[in-house]
């Protein structure tokens, strides 16, 4: 089992956010533990920059059972949660970056969804125009999440039902050392996991959704299961999709390959980032307890 | 589900010993003893329910003791039949079992058979996750890690080949005569035979998607330079005719070539020897062919493999075999004369004329 400790906001979170941040670990007997309830009302007492972290157990990186090991251990996952952009993710994008990427460009009004009308900048010419320092905002703390995630060791799963992209999807998971799903979905994958796959099967701790919409516009299967099983999403929503179900929703443009080439890029180096971190962290803490 | 009524029941089921399989009580001693109605729990719950269990999976421990039993059993086996146990191998195994077990059953899978674990237990995919629980095959939550791999590797190559084209139009070194991959002679391997590669199962539509993008792939001008690749999944169809045996040439005292072969047709045999810068005769049982075959169309039956542009037709053309080059016997089988006819009479049935013809329909 996986706890994850709050990861400290400037602003006043969304009660769903809330909600997925504060969980327990996924393996397919789905348990909750009794502590999640007890961190979300700690966290939901103020918006200041809190770190409430959990004790977590079990399997991580280290197995040492010595005490000092174990607060070593502790120190390691505790103490970048005390930080607000510990793996300085706010120097791998710019606005600009993102203007020239063209993630501002969404669908024409007509395919509008209502939701999204907060993230808008405006329409020009009927195309709706999302506002890139919401974007920006979003992405910072979807990236911060992801990194934190990797850095824990847990599974990421890509997820992206766009046939254009779905090779570099692919390429991208297989390059960070995580996991992909650019192919039909078939029903029972999360909720059903343990007839699926094999009894004992661990799902994946974080799905980033490249794009929230299937094949026939519709949302995809993957954003509701995930929220059955508890599984924290990070989505790119396109002006014409649903936010509402995932957890770190970024707007942007998810049609042109430009777009997409710079999101594959960004979760790439943040992932690489953290697991990197993980290990010199590890090191030092191998080095520290020799001397 | 923290009933108190439901932890007397649990206490009382517990006493008794009784059927309830999946309780695990441990507070028993705390609860007073309720005289509570004894809950009737259904014979579904701890009978197996085959139908969602699945195909039988056997552990990699259960297969390796089933080896080591085969091996100490193939050493008993040449030990009883007084063979070397070092040199024993699977046709001294199959003809030891068949002379130790004769079996007169028709169907010959039902025979006692005795084979290497690994050709009688269906192959499995073993555990794909390790220690910490993480998948080690970056596709593995898809369901279908192989099949998809596979789709996405001939996606690679064919991207591969784009750049490599593209960087040829910018060289100015382009062309569209390049080394072509020969085809001739081979066919794509079936779903089976697939499925068996990927030991995945795929259905019909994930097959023909994956012929699909093959045939993408060898659509491209410069496709030869993944020639293995493609190769890997065409299988070589077999020369038909190198599967007729061709019988030796035999010379007699005189020096004169002839060669002997035998044919059958129906109820008929035929064993022929054929000369070589011969008259031209036929014998047949020492009396002339015009004597025993009165009727044209019987004599030109004998005459077709001579003239190219039955048990004796078929015999004379295996004989003229070893006299012939090898585009000619090519020409022969595609005549359709190597060809041996199975038909044969078909036998009466009770209550019919014949085999086919019925007895008069009447209606009432």
């Amino acid at each position: 089992m996986q706890c994850y400790g709050f990861i400290g906001l400037k602003h006043t979170i969304t009660h769903n956010a809330a909600l997925f941040l504060t969980l327990s670990g996924r393996s397919s007997k789905g348990n909750m533990a009794a502590g999640v309830l007890t961190g979300v009302r700690q966290v939901l007492r103020g918006p200041r920059l809190v770190s409430a972290v959990f004790s977590c157990h079990g399997q991580t990186f280290s197995s040492a059972a010595a005490a000092p090991d174990t607060a070593a251990a502790e120190k390691i996952l505790n103490f970048p949660l005390t930080q607000p952009d510990y793996f300085r993710l706010s120097e791998l994008f710019t606005l600009k970056d993102l203007f020239e990427a063209r993630v501002h460009l969404g669908h024409k009004k007509g395919c509008r969804h209502r939701l999204m009308e907060p993230y808008l900048f405006g329409s020009r010419l009927d195309t709706d125009i999302i506002d890139l320092e919401q974007t920006a905002e979003h992405l910072q703390r979807a990236l911060n999440f992801t990194a934190h995630v990797a850095y824990r060791g847990g599974i990421i799963l890509f997820v992206s039902r766009r046939r254009q992209f779905g090779h570099l999807i692919e390429t991208t998971a297989r390059e960070c050392g995580e996991y992909a799903h650019t192919r039909y979905w078939k029903g029972g994958l999360l909720t059903n996991a343990s007839i699926q796959y094999s009894p004992g099967v661990r799902l994946p701790d974080l799905i980033l959704f490249f794009s929230t919409l299937n094949n026939v516009f519709q949302q995809h299967v993957g954003i509701r299961d995930a929220a059955k099983m508890n599984i924290p999403t990070v989505g790119i929503v396109d002006s014409n999709c649903n936010p509402s179900l995932i957890t770190y929703p970024v707007p942007g443009n998810d049609d042109t390959p430009v777009a997409m080439e710079m999101y594959c890029r960004l979760f790439k180096m943040t992932i690489n980032r953290a697991k990197d971190k993980r290990r010199q962290m590890e090191l030092l803490k191998g080095i520290s307890a020799s001397v | 589900m923290a009933a108190s009524g439901c932890r007397g029941v649990r206490s009382i089921l517990w006493k008794y010993g009784s059927c309830g399989k999946n309780f695990c009580v441990s507070r028993s001693k705390t609860v007073p003893q309720l005289p509570v109605r004894q809950i009737c729990v259904s014979s579904s719950l701890w009978k197996k329910n085959l139908a969602a269990a699945g195909p039988q999976k056997f552990t990699q421990e259960f297969i390796d003791k089933q080896v080591e039993e085969f091996e100490v059993g193939k050493r008993h086996l040449a030990n009883m039949m007084g063979e070397d146990p070092e040199t024993f191998t699977q046709e001294d195994i199959d003809r030891s079992i068949a002379y130790l077990f004769p079996s007169g059953l028709f169907e010959k899978r039902a025979r006692p058979v005795m084979k290497h674990p690994d050709e009688i237990f269906p192959k499995q995919t073993a555990i794909q996750w390790d220690a910490e629980g993480r998948p080690f095959h970056f596709l593995f939550y898809t369901g279908r890690q192989s099949y998809y791999s596979l789709l996405h590797d001939v996606y690679e190559k064919i991207l591969a080949i784009e750049r490599h084209q593209d960087k040829m139009r910018n060289k100015g070194l382009f062309t569209s005569e390049t080394k072509q991959i020969l085809l001739t002679g081979s066919r794509w391997l079936l779903k089976e035979e697939i499925e068996e590669y990927l030991v995945e199962n795929i259905s019909d539509h994930d097959y023909v998607r994956l012929i699909q993008l093959m045939e993408k792939l060898l659509s491209m001008p410069y496709c030869s330079l993944e020639e293995e690749f493609i190769l890997k999944f065409r299988k070589q169809l077999e020369a038909q005719s190198s599967k007729h045996e061709i019988p030796a040439l035999q010379y007699d005292p005189q020096g004169v070539a002839f060669s002997v072969a035998d044919g059958r047709r129906k109820t008929a045999k035929a064993s022929i020897t054929l000369r070589d810068s011969g008259s031209g005769n036929i014998t047949i049982n020492g009396r002339n062919y015009l004597h025993c075959f009165p009727l044209l169309q019987d004599r030109e039956q004998l005459m077709f493999p001579l003239h190219f542009a039955g048990a004796l037709r078929l015999a004379i053309s295996r004989a003229l075999l070893s006299f012939v080059s090898e585009g000619e016997v090519e020409r022969i089988r595609q005549a359709g004369l190597l060809t041996a006819d199975p038909r044969i009479r078909e036998r009466k049935k009770p209550g019919q004329e014949g085999a086919r013809k019925k007895f008069t329909w009447k209606k009432r």
